[in-house]
């Protein structure tokens, strides 16, 4: 005989307590936390890049890079002025509550402000993973085309903030912003936009003000 | 690729629940899943099979409700389902909608089998 046990559990309910957790410890730790995600090449380094200088001035600044191998990003990150931890997630396609712990646990957290975490390149799944951050934060690019909204909204509606990089290629690329824009905003109203360039640094500076603007000093 | 880690959450809370009503064997799990979540149930029942051998949950079928994703128009009201494609309110082309459902993931119940308790 069968009985039915009801359970009505979210899936990945591991992985939030978890994420609740890093957020404790951050929060604890006086650290605030920006998790950057993008398709590959977007320009998550790249903007890593451009932002840290502005930063460092004033915060301690460390960054958690999630790639399948390699340290290439963290390199960067570390040559820009950060204390940089390199996650490998050995075939992994998304960040995890459970890297980020144990990333954290690597770092003097009394010695940071502000920790970036730059997620695996993907546009699917690190959207199911919550890791804890304070903001979730999606770069989309101009090359990637106008209806990326439309294909996968569950990256568009999970975040708190969207930047559009590569808008120096607006003029030799058919990308219709007002209808990318629809589609943002059917997904995410009122979503906080910032449109840049990591080549000419145009909105760069609106796009740091914004992440000065959150941290507590 | 990250159906992997997400079939292991859905076989760790079946074997939890299944634990705690002491059963010998689950045999079936029922699972809700939303329109917009980005989940491949192929590759979850794929998974499944080679992550549940030798627990309790070895051999359980796995039952997939799909939901349509369901939109609330804030401008004139209308609540309208997605067929593929986001699209704008059908009456009135406002964008200014609500996702009511759609989002769903979760693990809704399991069906067990106990030790057959011998009367004396």
């Amino acid at each position: 005989m069968t009985v039915k046990i009801p359970v009505v559990q979210k899936i990945l309910s591991a992985n939030d307590k978890l994420a609740e957790e890093n957020r404790e410890i951050l929060e604890n730790a006086g650290v605030f936390g920006i998790n950057l995600m993008a398709s590959p090449g977007a320009g998550k380094t790249s903007l890593i890049e451009q932002t840290l200088p502005l930063l460092t001035t004033t915060f301690r600044v460390a960054v958690v890079d999630g790639d399948i191998a390699t340290s290439i990003d963290a390199d960067r990150a570390a040559a820009a002025g950060a204390v940089a931890v390199q996650v490998n997630t050995g075939g992994e396609c998304h960040l995890d509550a459970v890297m980020l712990y144990n990333a954290l646990r690597e770092l003097d957290l009394t010695k940071i402000d502000l920790l970036i975490v730059e997620n695996v390149g993907n546009l699917v799944c690190p959207a199911n993973f919550q890791l804890g951050t304070h903001k979730n934060v999606l770069i989309a690019s101009i090359p990637e085309g106008d209806d990326k909204p439309y294909k996968y909204p569950g990256m568009y509606r999970g975040v708190d903030a969207l930047v559009i990089n590569k808008i120096d290629l607006l003029p030799y690329i058919p990308f219709k912003m007002d209808y990318f824009r629809k589609g943002v905003e059917l997904l995410n109203p009122g979503l906080e936009t910032f449109p840049v360039s990591c080549q000419t640094q145009e909105g760069i500076d609106a796009w740091v003000g914004w992440i000065r603007s959150l941290i507590k000093k | 690729m990250h159906e992997l880690p997400v079939t292991q959450s859905v076989l760790d809370l079946a074997v939890q629940y299944g634990e705690q009503a002491n059963a010998t064997l689950v045999t079936d799990l029922y699972l809700v899943i939303g329109q917009l979540s980005s989940i491949v149930d192929d590759s979850i029942q794929f998974y499944w099979d080679m992550l549940a051998e030798n627990t309790i949950c070895e051999g359980a079928t796995l039952h997939f409700e799909r939901l349509p994703a369901i939109l609330d128009c804030q401008e004139c009201g209308t609540e309208y389902t997605l067929e593929r494609e986001l699209k704008l309110c059908p009456t009135c082309q406002s964008n200014n909608v609500v996702v009511r459902q759609g989002e769903e993931f979760r693990l809704d119940s399991i069906e067990i089998q106990r030790e057959q308790e011998t009367v004396p």
